[in-house]
């Protein structure tokens, strides 16, 4: 029989953090950091609402583009958090979760041959989203000594002339990472020389620990050249809802909802019901969680200096991403031994590109008191480690 | 941080964790170890603090006791409103809160940990007979699902996946 796979399918590589999580989920007793979404429950008041619409039989499509009152509250939301203006009925599209956007901007840009900028560590679906659209995807290596914020300089010399997009992974997952508003500025004067289009997933915006987080569309001259991309998963803790969004220029979201209209026809409507009432009345939710993951962001902080591990303080997301290097193993070798020795999981950093090597990603998504057991196992592995050398 | 934003966050923080360790929360909130110190023994002087308390689920233990709340109405008095009759109210050990309530009656009282006998005999003997109460209407907690923010009905579970990107 024929082969009834595509070649560029077949040659994506699955995620590496699917091969870790089938070795991890045949371990009964293993304690888990290697969680990418909030432990809390979505708040009951969000929940709520998602029932009440479903009681009233609002259990039909929405227009393609999202209930007009939740794009209402979105540009409303992004008015007071970000300071930038979107018409909520041209150029603010509901998606199926941030990573649907992602996709949709890439479709709706790239030409076959055309190269998007992604710089790594980062989230798994850029790269792979990148290719299906017939895009280049150019990988651009942060480094640890800059706390993996990206640098105008090594953007720069990773421009060609087919550049077309850059994509903005801040706050970051995996390595916690942030740019404040004096990177952005620097990035922009590089993305306006170059005329680039820069594709911002803004999706931890609201877990940032120093500053409020500043989007990079906010800056002058940037807005009509850059995609936002956030949702509710992180901020409202509704992973499971499926509920993100995109703004943009009108004539880049037209073209994203056009194609949104065939693949996906419109958002779950229960989750927009309740996420209207999430941007109505959550702020308060958000800022208790927040402060919540900045207790264990500085615990956490703490506990990995006592035991000598080198990581920089992330500002972002609820990430760490400690230098294990001095131990002589890869990542993947570090996590496999740790999980099999002491029962923790953590993700290697190789899961987010090759230059992730030499580090690992620990989530904070976890109590105090399951921080504190985990921490407790780690601490014993580096000093087996050490006392092995 | 200023004084009233760090008090607000210690308070947050003990409030459901009476127990932790002040050198941890210090940590947690960015903070040395000697400025929480002091915060909470100034906020315990000032009355801010007014104790360290257990939440105990006696459901799960052998105890038969029970809880009452009671609903009691009363003629306040002229000059003092409900203050001294609350106050003839509170000073008995067996009860342990009283608030001035609006609505449909006047104060509320709650009885914890005691036999049916025992709060039988405090609402007949002890409240029904203080000359300014009109009338009492004792009601028992048959199960407590949530007390002081804490859900005692279910333990939380962690229902996520193991490993997520």
């Amino acid at each position: 029989m024929r082969d009834p796979i595509a070649t560029k399918v077949n040659e994506m590589q699955s995620s590496g953090i699917r091969k870790f999580f089938d070795i991890v989920s045949e371990m009964k007793d293993a304690i888990s950091l290697g969680v990418g979404e909030p432990d809390f429950d979505t708040p009951w008041h969000i929940r709520d609402e998602g029932i009440y619409s479903l009681e009233k039989g609002r259990t039909f499509y929405t227009s393609n583009a999202g209930l007009k009152e939740l794009r209402t509250e979105i540009s409303k939301y992004l008015e007071r958090t970000i300071n930038t203006t979107y018409d909520p009925i041209k150029e603010v599209l509901v998606t199926v979760g941030g990573s649907e956007a992602i996709d949709l901007a890439c479709r709706a840009m790239l030409n076959p041959g055309e190269e998007v900028i992604v710089p790594e560590p980062s989230y798994v679906s850029y790269v792979p989203c990148v290719v299906m659209a017939g895009g280049k995807p150019v990988i651009l290596n942060l480094k640890a000594e800059d706390e993996f914020r990206l640098k105008p300089d090594d953007l720069e010399a990773a421009i060609t002339p087919k550049t077309k997009i850059l994509i903005m992974p801040f706050p970051n997952n995996p390595t916690g990472a942030i740019m404040e508003k004096e990177d952005l500025e620097k990035i922009a004067e590089v993305v306006i020389k170059h005329d680039l289009i820069v594709v911002s997933d803004e999706i931890y915006s609201e877990l940032s620990y120093k500053e409020k987080h500043v989007s990079i569309a906010s800056l002058p001259g940037m807005r009509e050249r850059t995609v936002v991309i956030n949702g509710f998963s992180k901020a409202f803790a509704m992973t499971g809802w499926r509920l993100g969004y995109a703004c943009a220029p009108e004539n880049i979201c037209k073209q994203m909802t056009k194609l949104h209209q065939y693949c996906i026809m419109c958002a779950p409507t229960t989750s927009q019901y309740a996420a209207v009432e999430a941007l109505k009345h959550g702020d308060q939710d958000v800022a208790e969680m927040r402060e919540a993951y900045n207790q264990r962001r500085r615990f956490l902080m703490h506990e990995f200096r006592k035991m000598g591990l080198p990581c920089f303080e992330p500002y972002g997301a609820f990430y760490v991403f400690p230098d294990i290097s001095e131990f002589g193993m890869t990542s993947d070798e570090f996590c496999t031994t740790l999980l099999k020795e002491k029962k923790v999981a953590v993700v290697p950093g190789t899961a987010f590109g090759a230059c992730g090597e030499g580090f690992v990603r620990i989530s904070y998504a976890y109590s105090i008191e399951n921080l504190k057991v985990a921490l407790e196992r780690i601490n014993e592995f580096l000093i087996d480690l050490r006392s092995r050398k | 941080m200023d004084k009233i934003e760090t008090r607000k966050k210690i308070l947050k923080a003990i409030e459901h964790e009476a127990r932790v360790d002040l050198g941890e929360l210090a940590i947690r909130l960015g903070l040395s170890e000697a400025e929480v110190a002091n915060e909470m023994s100034e906020m315990e002087k000032e009355g801010v603090i007014c104790g360290y308390l257990t939440l105990v689920d006696w459901d799960r233990t052998d105890s038969q006791t029970v809880t009452a709340l009671i609903e009691v109405r009363c003629t306040p008095q002229r000059g003092q409103g409900f203050d001294t009759i609350a106050e003839r109210i509170y000073k008995y050990p067996e009860v342990n809160s009283v608030y001035l309530i609006s609505g449909g009656f006047d104060l509320m009282v709650t009885l914890e940990g005691k036999t049916l006998k025992e709060i039988a005999t405090f609402v007949t003997d002890k409240l029904s007979t203080q000359e300014s109460i009109l009338s009492c209407a004792t009601h028992f907690i048959l199960r407590r699902y949530k007390d002081h923010g804490t859900i005692l009905a279910k333990k939380y579970e962690d229902e996520r996946q193991l490993i997520t990107p």
